[in-house]
């Protein structure tokens, strides 16, 4: 994999990644432990399955300056839950159109299914965001009016569980 | 003499939540004989004056509800956050942005354009819009300008408390008043009222099945519902899950679903988020295709699942690369 393109006003995209425990990020361990190289853009936050992967953290991350977002899970059938990942697949389906419908682009949400052998599928797959990030440009939302990060009566952080 | 004075206040809203404070029938005798309201537009001949000749402080509660999309609100709710010792943001608008806030799916040049130009009731080739100000020989004139984004109440000013609901229900604004009259407020910020989700007291409980599996999912419209089973059980998107009990379920007593206007509980920050991840996850596949299809039964995800909350989300609004700029 050749190195991610460069652009002249060096935009990096920040990616934020949710590894599931028991495939994608073991593969991530195997991928550093092989020495593989690959783009540096994407913060890892391991879950302990893509099924425990609430819409709103991934809402959160683009609202807290994330470029994109990458979700990685056990291959349909592998899932150390049963079934977890079908459960984080539908959730992704619909919450990608409903991110459409935002006007944010679909490539900024990615779901895939890395087994702990695939090292190198988590180096393609972050070198091919991190790229087509790069493309995309940075998000840039509007910032939120200085009292909504606490207000509305929901004066708790994110720590919801998956219903 | 010395009664708490009140004052109740309206932004961009329907009329619904005045119409629930006169829902509270001979109780608000009780209301009227404990305090003095001296501001409500909607009920009672006070101006705007009348609120600015009160010293700081002066009122002991004051009730707003309505989201905040205009200059006019946006001063209004400013002088009356002056005025006010708590502020008690009440109904869906005010705590979340309602059902105005669904304007931020679209920019103030397409409402303008839909509203001034495109509406059913306006003339072919209207021109006429309203601009903000204009000189007259009898001198300046000047209208409210509305945004380019709905907000919430405290998105402008500090909220004491909430009162949810669209509109909030009497017997939480019961229980708000006598709390507030004996003194007996909870923390500063809380929601007043019970923070268990709508499903826990259902009447259709029993009947809801230890894992849901929705082969398509129905509109009420379009279908024959059964009065007495769960109604997540048979394909239609009742939001009861995600939402904030305290309403005595009026809805799902009259056989349709919840859609959501108590807002979220204490533990959710984004509702549309929260409600998009419990009704997903009960599609009935595990094929993607398949998923697709079942799910391609919600029409209009933004809509169902932001209804009452779109302004307070984590996205706030349509993502608009070129036009920025809150106000």
């Amino acid at each position: 994999m050749s190195e991610p393109t460069q652009r002249s006003d060096s935009f990096e995209p920040r990616i934020v990644a949710f590894f599931c425990n028991w495939c994608t990020y073991t593969a991530a361990d195997l991928a550093g432990t092989a020495r593989m190289t690959y783009a540096p853009n994407a913060r890892v936050v391991r879950v302990m399955c893509s099924g425990r992967l609430d819409p709103q953290f991934i809402l959160a991350a683009l609202r807290n300056g994330a470029d994109g977002v990458l979700i990685g899970g056990c291959h349909p059938g592998d899932c150390h839950y049963q079934e977890g990942n079908y459960k984080a697949l539908r959730r992704f389906i619909l919450l990608k159109r409903m991110l459409a419908s935002f006007g944010i682009e679909e490539e900024r949400v990615r779901l895939e299914w890395i087994a702990a052998s695939e090292g190198e599928k988590v180096q393609r797959v972050i070198n091919e965001m991190t790229d087509t990030i790069r493309r995309l440009g940075p998000l840039r939302l509007e910032p939120l009016p200085a009292e909504a990060a606490e207000g509305h009566g929901q004066k708790v952080a994110v720590h919801g569980g998956a219903v | 003499m010395s009664k708490p004075k009140v004052g109740f206040y309206w932004c961009a809203s329907c009329g619904g939540c005045e119409e629930a404070v006169v829902d509270l029938a001979e109780g608000i005798l009780d209301v009227v004989a404990a305090v003095d309201i001296v501001f409500w537009p909607v009920a009672l001949d006070f101006k705007r004056s009348d609120v600015e000749a009160l010293v700081d402080g002066e009122l002991a509660v004051c009730f707003i509800n309505g989201a905040i999309r205009s200059s006019e609100q946006c001063e209004m709710v400013e002088l009356l956050r002056r005025k006010a010792k708590a502020v008690i943001a009440f109904g869906s608008c005010a705590q979340l942005g309602g059902i105005p806030g669904l304007a931020n799916e679209s920019s103030r040049a397409a409402v303008m354009d839909e509203a001034y130009k495109h509406a059913p009731s306006v003339d072919k080739g209207n021109t006429v819009e309203p601009i903000p100000h204009i000189t007259v020989p009898e001198g300046k004139l000047e209208l409210p300008v509305l945004w380019e984004t709905v907000k919430t109440l405290d998105q402008v000013i500090d909220v004491d408390y909430y009162l949810p609901g669209c509109p909030p229900p009497v017997e939480l604004i019961g229980n708000a008043l006598k709390a507030i009259l004996s003194g007996q407020l909870p923390p500063k910020g809380t929601v007043l009222a019970p923070d268990i989700a709508l499903c826990e007291h259902c009447d259709r409980r029993e009947t809801k099945p230890d894992k849901l599996s929705v082969k398509q999912f129905k509109r009420p419209h379009l279908t024959a519902v059964d009065p007495k089973e769960c109604l997540l059980a048979q394909g239609l998107l009742c939001l009861g899950p995600v939402t904030r009990d305290g309403c005595g379920s009026p809805c799902i007593k009259a056989n349709m679903p919840c859609t959501g206007c108590l807002g979220p509980t204490s533990n959710v920050r984004d509702y549309g988020a929260k409600a998009l991840s419990a009704i997903a996850s009960t599609a009935g596949a595990n094929d993607e295709k398949e998923m697709e299809k079942i799910l391609a039964g919600i029409v209009d995800p933004v809509g169902t699942f932001y209804r009452y909350s779109l302004p307070a989300s984590f996205l706030h609004r349509r993502y608009q690369p070129t036009a920025r700029g809150g106000k």
